[in-house]
Formats: structure tokens, sequence, C-alpha cells
């Protein structure tokens, strides 16, 4: 058994949220250095800026998109660990609070669209897992490629033909909005909603990195090799590099259904985490 | 590259290319989705606008606030394909023209090609570049919107790329 305080994890999203907001993650900027060589004309250059603006916030000290996001808090908690302090919710909206305060505030009502003012609350998944640590992983959500997501319940007979098609489609649909490259999380399996969440965590993986199981992973080339003959290229300018990596994650389902959620995030991949 | 000053003269117009990238000067007014609803409803009520239409650019962005000794923060483009619905009548009404991201409607085309005005695709993501390109800022109208408010900006060499160009190319034209 092991005491953590709920402030503490507060202070953790907030820590996270700040460092989140002013970085690509290195991941991130190698697929974006490497995708660069693959283009030219205003693909390149679209890359280009992207890198250079990078190096503006940096030098800045300004975060990189001024979507600084919906703030996405995924919490592992060790099943040993006695939570004490304020309620965890509000403990984690009270760092979020604070983080925010130089960044933009962009959660509202969704029918009045009144703005809640501090850019809470956050989005909390919380995972019961064996042990005494609490993960903390903290990904600024962008809107302009979360609008770009799609669900479907495809039917088994549909099977993995069905799930690429799924992927390739949505990307296309998608277009020159969603800021591409971008990274394409796919979940697979569980239920309606469980693979909505299993698509958002695949995009918390480092960017390009594969699925242990070898049959996912051949999902995740092959989705991957599809969309980048699309030719929407960077920014829709056309080109090379639609995606810069498709990333599954994968959990039984039932007999007569087949959901995928296809998470869309733009090149401007932040994310940070940490382990209490 | 070719540098352009705010207000765009006729020859500036007739020279702009879909792909062709520039570096744009001047004044622009920022306004969104929730700015834009606020403007159709002065429109239809036959209220002033905050800002005048003619020749003006909307610049399709909300910024993060202002950091010491800075006009604004982070204020990269969203995506203009939600103001699809808006743009037509606004060009119609004199409207220059938009800076956004990403592809906008056949509609939104017509518009332009009609009126001859012009549509820029700034590049999103890069929200520091541009931020730090705005050397003056002021909220015009709205600003219990916060970062949705209107802002007119002072900008200086904004990246830009043509997107939809006076004569209605666009560089967002593809096959698949």
């Amino acid at each position: 058994m092991r005491i953590i305080r709920t402030e503490e994890i507060g202070r953790c999203a907030d820590r996270l949220a700040r460092k989140a907001a002013y970085t690509l993650t290195d991941s991130c900027r190698t697929a974006l250095e490497e995708s660069v060589k693959r283009e030219t004309g205003a693909a390149r250059y679209a890359l280009e800026t992207a890198l250079e603006n990078e190096a503006v916030a940096k030098r800045e000290h300004m975060p990189v998109c001024q979507d600084t996001g919906y703030a996405v808090v995924l919490l592992e908690l060790g099943q040993d660990v006695r939570l004490e302090g304020p309620p965890l919710r509000e403990a984690i909206d009270a760092g979020i609070r604070r983080a925010y305060e130089p960044l933009r505030k962009s959660i509202c009502d969704p029918l009045t669209r009144k703005n809640t003012g501090d850019n809470t609350p956050a989005y909390l998944h919380i995972d019961l897992v064996e042990g005494e640590h609490v993960r903390v992983t903290f990904l600024p959500k962008g809107f302009g490629s979360e609008n770009m997501s799609r669900l479907f319940m495809l039917t088994p007979a549909e099977g993995r033909e069905g799930i690429l098609r799924a992927v390739v489609e949505t990307v296309r649909l998608a277009g020159s909005r969603p800021c591409p490259p971008v990274v394409v999380g796919v979940g697979i399996g569980s239920t309606f909603d469980g693979c909505a969440l299993l698509a958002k965590k695949a995009l918390t993986r480092e960017v390009g990195s594969h699925h242990a199981r070898e049959d996912v992973a051949a999902i995740e080339e092959e989705a991957l090799a599809r969309i980048n003959a699309l030719g929407i290229g960077p920014q829709g300018f056309g080109g090379e590099v639609t995606a810069l990596a498709v990333q599954c994650e994968i959990a039984p389902t039932h007999i007569a259904g087949l959901p995928v959620a296809v998470n869309i995030q733009c090149h401007c991949v932040r994310s940070a985490e940490e382990v209490l | 590259m070719k540098e352009l000053t705010l207000p765009l003269k006729e020859a500036d117009l007739k020279s702009l290319h879909a792909g062709d990238a520039v570096l744009l000067s001047g004044t622009i007014y920022t306004a969104r989705d929730c700015a834009h609803k606020r403007l159709f409803e002065l429109l239809d009520a036959d209220m002033p606008l905050p800002f005048d239409l003619k020749g003006a650019f909307i610049y399709y962005a909300g910024p993060c606030p202002a950091p010491a000794g800075k006009a604004v923060g982070s204020c990269g483009p969203t995506t203009s394909a939600r103001m699809n619905s808006f743009a037509p009548r606004l060009l119609d009404l004199g409207l220059g023209g938009m800076i956004g991201k990403g592809e906008m409607s056949e509609e939104v085309r017509a518009a332009i090609a009609r009126n001859g005005s012009v549509y820029f695709a700034a590049i999103g993501g890069a929200g520091a570049l541009y931020g730090n390109a705005v050397k003056k800022s002021e909220v015009v109208a709205f600003a219990d919107l916060l970062s949705e408010a209107v802002r007119r900006f002072e900008i200086e060499k904004f990246p830009l790329i043509v997107a939809i160009d006076p004569e209605g190319h666009s560089i967002y034209d593809r096959k698949n």
C-alpha cells in the first residue's frame, strides 16, 4: 500500500500540460524531418515551415500550435495506491486550470457555446492496474483533426480489408482539413466506446512505432502505404506524405461485430508522460 | 518570394496563382466559428459590422494569450471548411479574401472567382511562427468570446500559399 496525494497528481497534470504545449515529441519531429526529403514545392515548404515553427516556439517560448487542445488525461492507477486529498477529478482540473493560464481556453458548452474560461474539465480516463504506481499521460488534442475522426461498426465478414478501407476512407474524406501529414490512431475491437478509447491511446505511442502483434503491425504498414498513395500531401498541397504513421490498438470484441475507430491527429504531435 | 502588402491592388491580385508562395503584411481581422455567427446576426438585423468588409481580409484563427512583450500568443490558422457557409455572402459584400487552412467548398470557390478575391492557406500547426509575425493586436468586437473574439492584427510577412486564386483555381484540386 502506497499513499499518493491527489494534489500531487494534479501538479503532475499541470507539469505535463505545460511541457506538451511547447514542443513536438521527438518521434514526431524525426518523422517530419524524414518527410521533408520526400517532398517538393508547396508541400516541402509546408513541412519546412512546421519545423521552423517549432524552433520559433522554443526560442520565443510560445506554444507550438495555438490549439492547445482538449486536455486529455489518461491515468494508469495501481490498485495498491491509496489516494488521499481532494477528489481526484478536482485535483486534476486544478492542475489543468493552472497550466492553461498562458494557453488557449478552447472548451465550451456544446449548446450555448459559452467558454468554460479555464480549459476545464479535462477528459479523464482511469485504468485500474496492478501495482502501486500512477502513470499520467497527457495529450493536448487539437480539434481540427479530432473533427475528422470516425467510428465504424463493421461486420465480421468485412474483416481485415474492411478495417483497411475504413481507415483509408477516413483519411481521404478528411483531405486537407486536419493538418496533414496526420498520425492515424486506430482502435480495433472492444465495444462502440471501447474502440474509440483504443484509438485515442494509440495516438500516445511514439510516432511510427509498431504494434507487437505481427498481424496488427502489418495492418499499420498496409494502411500507411494506401494512405500515402492518396496524394493529399502536407497541408493538402499534394505530395507523398499524407500520414506520418498509422498506429493500431486491438482488443477482443463480440462475435457479432467488428468495431473500428479512426482517431486523426495532426502533424503537431504533443504528448507527455510521467510515472509517480 | 513575392511580398504583398494589404490592401491588395488590382495588379497584385492578377499576379496571384494557386500554389504561389507569398509573404503578406498589413491589416487583417480574425474571426472564426462563433464570431461569424455573430457577424451574420448583425447582417441579418441590418446592423453595422465591427469592421468595414470592403477589401478586408479575415483570418480564421483564435490566438493563445499574449506572453509579456508580444502582441499575441501562438496564432496559426484553423480549419477553413467550417466557415464554408459564411464565406460566399461576405465575399459578395466585398470581403477581399480569407486566410485559413484546408480546402473550402465549391460555393466558396465560385464566390472567389465571381468577386476576383483570394483565399490564402497558412501552414496549419505553425502557431508560434504566425503569432510571432503579429506586431499589433486589438480586440474590435465580441470580447466575451475570448480567443474567438474579432481582433485587428497588424501582420508582418505572414508566409502563405495561394490556395484559391482570383480566377478560382485551387491548389486542392486533385483526382482521387
